[in-house]
Parts: structure tokens; C-alpha cells; sequence
């Protein structure tokens, strides 16, 4: 998968109540609504001005918090890319997984990256690319890429299932 | 080479010798889903399955907006009921019951060994009965529905130490934000957390569970402790799933150890908006509070209303001050009823509120104004967390929130011990 877009990038501890604010997760369900309210309480600017393909880049232990799945689908649902991190909460991501957004870990590439500027992300060779030069990524765990490959984890599970 | 309680209780499950970093695939004994059931039984059905792999394994729980708020939430727990009557799950406790991560051990459903998920990130709550709980997210708990089973990383396990006798008036809640302070937001990320020492051994049932409850919050996959007596003795009255303690062997290998000594720990505070934002309540002390917010799954238990209750009785909330008390469950707020508890309260001019989350995650039930300040004895503090994100949290034990309502400003509660019946 190649990923093209802008860097919308924050700092660390980046947790789920900002991503997807908890007042909303029993009441905002559409993915167009969903997309309107990604990371409300954080950058009032993001929502109304992410392009597809765009990456948010944050610090460590991004996600932390809820285990509200919102928080990683509403980012999805507004045309985010991937996201780079130089950790992740853990529920953040395997919702990530689980709904084939790329979640990757790159601190290097997390110290370089500005806020705006041009990225490029090839999945498949583990490749972050930007201004400051090329930095790669570990991959998936073998156990876990099918669900990735499979385009999350409900289209996986029906593969499983043997249900079309 | 030893192993940790982790590994063990992962390792039966998966039928097979496991080490930290691997990935398999495993039943859980019990999987816990709240309001957000509506929201997963919609993806199960997506997924092209109509029964539940096994109604037994599921525990639902109706408490993030109970009673429903508005015509959204009342839909909500509808299309849950429905669905609870549809695929014949027998665990279902509707609005009247408490906060799942309460209701779950006072209905039997924890376990010593038991493997349990939760669509919740405080399930980590359960390692206090000796149980291996993880938060998971509502696709998964779908797929848990559908096929009975999903997949775990074989954590790295950290061991928490803690030694030294409880200050008088100093709680695990004091303890457990400091180990936040000194850990941080990401100190366990990825790991279990073996709590134990000489007292953890002997603390009260309640106050041990603030310990495993808060684990997520330093980035915990799991939090867990042996069982001591009281413990075991909690169970027994409610567990009728046969159960063995499971224990790390002496040799196990644990990644990193931590040593905290409580004998000279003082009331302890985290600021907005993170919670290892930790200082003592000392250097906070004076700073204006509008609002109280004694609840959550974390502090609002018998022992919790023994504290704030000793406080308020006889006295009044300050004037300015909105103290909001949620009994953590419909047990617990019988109980401290009967204790005559709940009247003290009502008196120094509380708002008794029904068991729930209440505005933990800002649904309702408390949500404050711009500006404003709550003090909370809940385990987040997140920008936006009551439901605004131009006001303020802090969380600290209720002892500190108990006294700090009475003056409308936070206080560190050792200056007034003289005042009050401590």
C-alpha cells in the first residue's frame, strides 16, 4: 500500500478522549459525522482541513486511554492514511489493526517529521518517506497481517468463517 | 526457567509452553461488554453470524448512561436488551445494578486463573481477585461472539513492590498515583504488572482493586495479585465456578521491578490532563473547586463511603461546591444506606445520584461548565473527560475530596485531622 498526503503531527500521550471525545461514542455513529468530530479537543483545525491520505504523527504511547475503537475508526472514516508513532497504547493498536489502518513505529522518523510537510508511506517495503530522508518500520506481526491484509478484522473473521 | 502468573494462565489457554512476545489465539473464561453492546452486536451481525458462539461466556452490563439521557442513549440500550433476549445470554444486568467493573465480582463472574476480556480498558480491574484481565476493542468482543476466541500478545511482566505501613488517613488511591508519578502514562506499556509485597498482602479487598483498576493507566495490558485472605473469602460467597490460585513461580522473569515504601507517603493529586501528572496535594493546596465527583469504578465502594461520609457527617459542602456521589453499585449503596450513610451525605448537602459511571466519560450526570473545577475520585483526568473540554480534573482519594469539598478549595486533609472523627 502506498500512502501520499501531509504530516498533522502532535505530541505524546495523545489519548482517546481527545481522538474521539467519550460523549460522543454512544451517539455519533455515522463515519460522516464520525469524521466531523476526529480529534475535537485536540486540533479544531484538523477536521476541516484533512485531505485524504494525510498521516497523523504523534509521540509516545499514542491512544492511550478508552478502549473506544471510534478513536482509531474516526480517524479512518476522515481519509487518514496511517498513523506513525514512536509507541502506541495498546487497544489503540489493535483497533488500529483491526479496522486496516496502518499504525507504524518509527521514532526516528517521528523526531524528523514536521507538521505539514509532505510524506510518503510504502507499506509494503517498510518505508517512511519525507525531507529528511528514508526511515523504515518494523512490520506486522506474522500472526497479524492476515487481518490487515484482509482489510480489518470483520472482513477476516468472515474469510474464516467461510461467509461472503 | 519459571514463569509468571501471566504466562501460566495465557499458556494453559493456548494449550501450550509460551513465552513473552508470542502471539496466540485463545477462549476466553468470561467476556464483559457494557452500553457499547448495541454498537457490537451490529458488527457480529455484519459479520453474517445469527447465534453467539456460547451466550454463557458474555457478561453485559448496562452503566456508561444509566438511566438514558436522551432518546440516543434509551435507543441504545433497546437495541441491547433485544439483543440479550434474542441469543438467550443469561448474564444481563440492566440500568438498576451498578458499574460493570463492580457488578462483574460481586456477581461471581472473576475468578483466581480465569482469562477475561472486557470491550472496556478498565477491565485490567480483575487481577486484584487473581484473575487475567485485558481491555479489548468492539470489533473484537463481535468476533468473540461470532467464534469464541481472539488474539493476544504474551505480555512482558513488570513486578510492583510495595512495603510499609498506610499513613493514617492515606490510601491505595495516594499509592497508586504516585507509582503513575513515578512510572508514567507509558511505564508498563505492553505489560502485565504483578503487584505484591507485605501490603498489598494486607490491604482491604476494595482498596487493592483501585491498584489493579488504575493498572491501564500506566499502559498495562493486565494488572495482578495473588489473592490474600479477605480476598478468597470474597470470592467464596460468590463464585460457583470451581477455581486454583495460580502463582508466578519463584524463578520467573520479570522485565523490570519496582519498589515503593507507603510509611511516609503523602495525599497525593494528578493535575489536568494527564494522570501522571502527580504532585502532592500540598503543592496544589488552596486552588478553588466547583464541583466534587465522588464515584467511578475506582473509589466508590463501602470502605470509600466509610471515609467521605466520617468527613461530611454533621457538616456542610461548601456553598459553592456541587458534591456528586455515585454508590459504585445497587450492593454497595444498600449497604452504606443501611449504615445511615447515605443520610449523612444527603444532610452536609450532597447530591445522591444513582450507581453508575455517571459523567466519567462526560455523558452526563455532572457535566461542568467552562472554567470549572472537579475534583474526582475517578482514574481519569483527560482533557474533555466530564464532557467539557475548557474545564479541569483533578483526581485524588476521597479522603482528600471529602475534605476539600467541605472548604470549596483543594486541602491537604492532615491540617484538619484534628477537626474531624478520622
Amino acid at each position: 500500500m502506498l500512502i501520499k498526503g501531509r504530516v498533522w503531527k502532535y505530541g505524546d500521550d495523545i489519548n482517546t478522549d481527545v481522538l474521539f471525545p467519550g460523549k460522543y461514542t454512544y451517539t455519533v455513529t455515522d463515519a460522516k459525522e464520525m469524521a466531523k468530530i476526529a480529534l475535537e479537543d485536540l486540533d479544531p483545525e484538523f477536521a476541516k482541513n484533512v485531505q485524504k491520505g494525510d498521516v497523523i504523527v504523534g509521540g509516545a504511547n499514542f491512544g492511550c486511554g478508552s478502549s473506544r475503537e471510534q478513536a482509531a475508526s474516526c480517524l479512518l472514516y476522515a481519509g487518514v492514511g496511517a498513523v506513525v508513532a514512536k509507541t502506541f497504547a495498546r487497544i489503540f493498536f489493535r483497533n488500529c489493526i483491526n479496522f486496516g489502518l496502518p499504525a507504524l513505529t518509527s521514532e526516528k522518523a517521528v523526531d524528523a517529521l514536521e507538521h505539514g510537510e509532505s510524506i510518503e508511506i510504502d507499506t509494503e517495503k517498510g518505508e517512511i518517506l519525507c525531507e529528511a530522508g528514508v526511515f523504515s518500520f518494523p512490520p506486522l506481526p506474522e500472526e497479524v497481517v492476515g487481518i490487515f491484509d484482509a482489510g480489518g478484522l470483520i472482513p477476516y473473521t468472515k474469510k474464516q468463517l467461510g461467509i461472503k | 526457567m519459571g514463569k509468571t502468573f501471566t504466562e501460566k494462565v495465557l499458556g494453559r489457554k493456548a494449550g501450550k509452553d509460551i513465552v513473552p512476545g508470542e502471539i496466540i489465539e485463545v477462549e476466553p473464561d468470561v467476556a464483559m461488554s457494557h452500553d457499547n453492546t448495541a454498537a457490537i452486536s451490529k458488527t457480529f451481525y455484519n459479520i453474517g453470524v445469527d447465534k453467539v458462539y456460547n451466550p454463557e461466556m458474555h457478561v453485559i452490563i448496562l452503566d456508561h448512561c444509566t438511566p438514558a439521557a436522551n432518546e440516543k442513549f434509551a435507543q441504545n440500550h433497546k437495541v441491547i436488551r433485544e439483543f440479550v433476549k434474542k441469543q438467550g445470554i443469561p448474564n444481563f444486568y440492566d440500568i438498576e445494578v451498578g458499574i460493570c467493573h463492580q457488578v462483574m465480582h460481586e456477581k461471581g463472574h472473576v475468578w483466581p486463573g480465569a482469562l477475561i476480556v472486557g470491550s472496556d480498558s478498565h477491565t485490567t480491574s480483575y487481577g486484584a481477585f487473581g484473575a487475567f484481565s485485558a481491555g479489548i476493542g468492539r470489533s473484537e468482543m463481535a468476533v468473540i461472539m461470532a467464534r469464541g476466541k481472539i488474539w493476544l500478545r504474551v505480555p512482558e511482566t513488570i513486578r510492583i513492590w510495595v512495603e510499609g505501613e498506610f499513613p493514617e488517613g492515606i490510601a491505595s488511591k495516594d499509592l497508586m498515583l504516585k507509582i503513575a508519578g513515578e512510572i508514567g502514562a507509558d511505564g508498563a506499556l505492553y505489560k502485565a504488572i504483578e503487584f505484591c509485597g507485605p501490603t498489598i498482602d494486607r490491604m482491604s479487598v476494595a482498596s487493592r482493586f483501585v491498584l489493579t483498576n488504575m493498572a491501564v493507566e500506566i499502559g498495562a495490558k493486565a494488572g495482578y495479585m495473588i489473592p490474600n485472605a479477605e480476598t478468597l473469602a470474597y470470592l467464596r460467597e460468590r463464585v460457583k465456578t470451581p477455581f486454583e490460585i495460580v502463582e508466578s513461580d519463584p524463578d520467573a522473569i520479570y522485565e523490570a521491578e519496582y519498589k515503593f515504601d507507603v510509611s511516609a507517603l503523602e495525599p497525593m493529586i494528578a493535575k489536568p490532563h494527564t494522570v501522571d501528572n502527580v504532585v502532592p496535594v500540598s503543592v496544589v493546596k488552596g486552588t478553588k473547586i466547583d464541583q466534587v465527583f465522588f464515584g467511578s469504578c475506582t473509589n466508590a465502594r463501602v470502605e470509600d463511603f466509610e471515609v467521605v461520609s466520617n468527613v461530611l457527617r454533621g457538616k456542610k459542602v461548601h456553598p459553592e461546591v456541587r458534591m456528586l456521589v455515585f454508590p459504585a453499585s445497587a450492593e454497595v449503596y444498600l449497604e452504606v444506606l443501611k449504615r445511615g450513610w447515605i443520610t449523612d451525605l444527603a444532610e452536609a448537602g450532597c447530591v445522591i445520584m444513582n450507581p453508575g459511571c455517571g459523567p466519567c466519560m462526560g455523558n452526563h450526570e455532572g457535566v461542568p461548565a467552562d472554567g470549572e473545577v472537579t475534583l474526582a475520585t475517578s482514574n481519569r483526568n483527560f482533557k474533555g473527560r466530564l464532557g467539557n473540554k475548557e474545564s479541569f480534573v483533578y483526581l485524588v482519594s476521597p479522603m482528600t475530596a471529602a475534605v476539600s469539598a467541605l472548604t470549596g478549595k483543594i486541602e491537604d486533609f492532615r491540617e484538619y485531622q484534628n477537626d474531624m472523627r478520622l
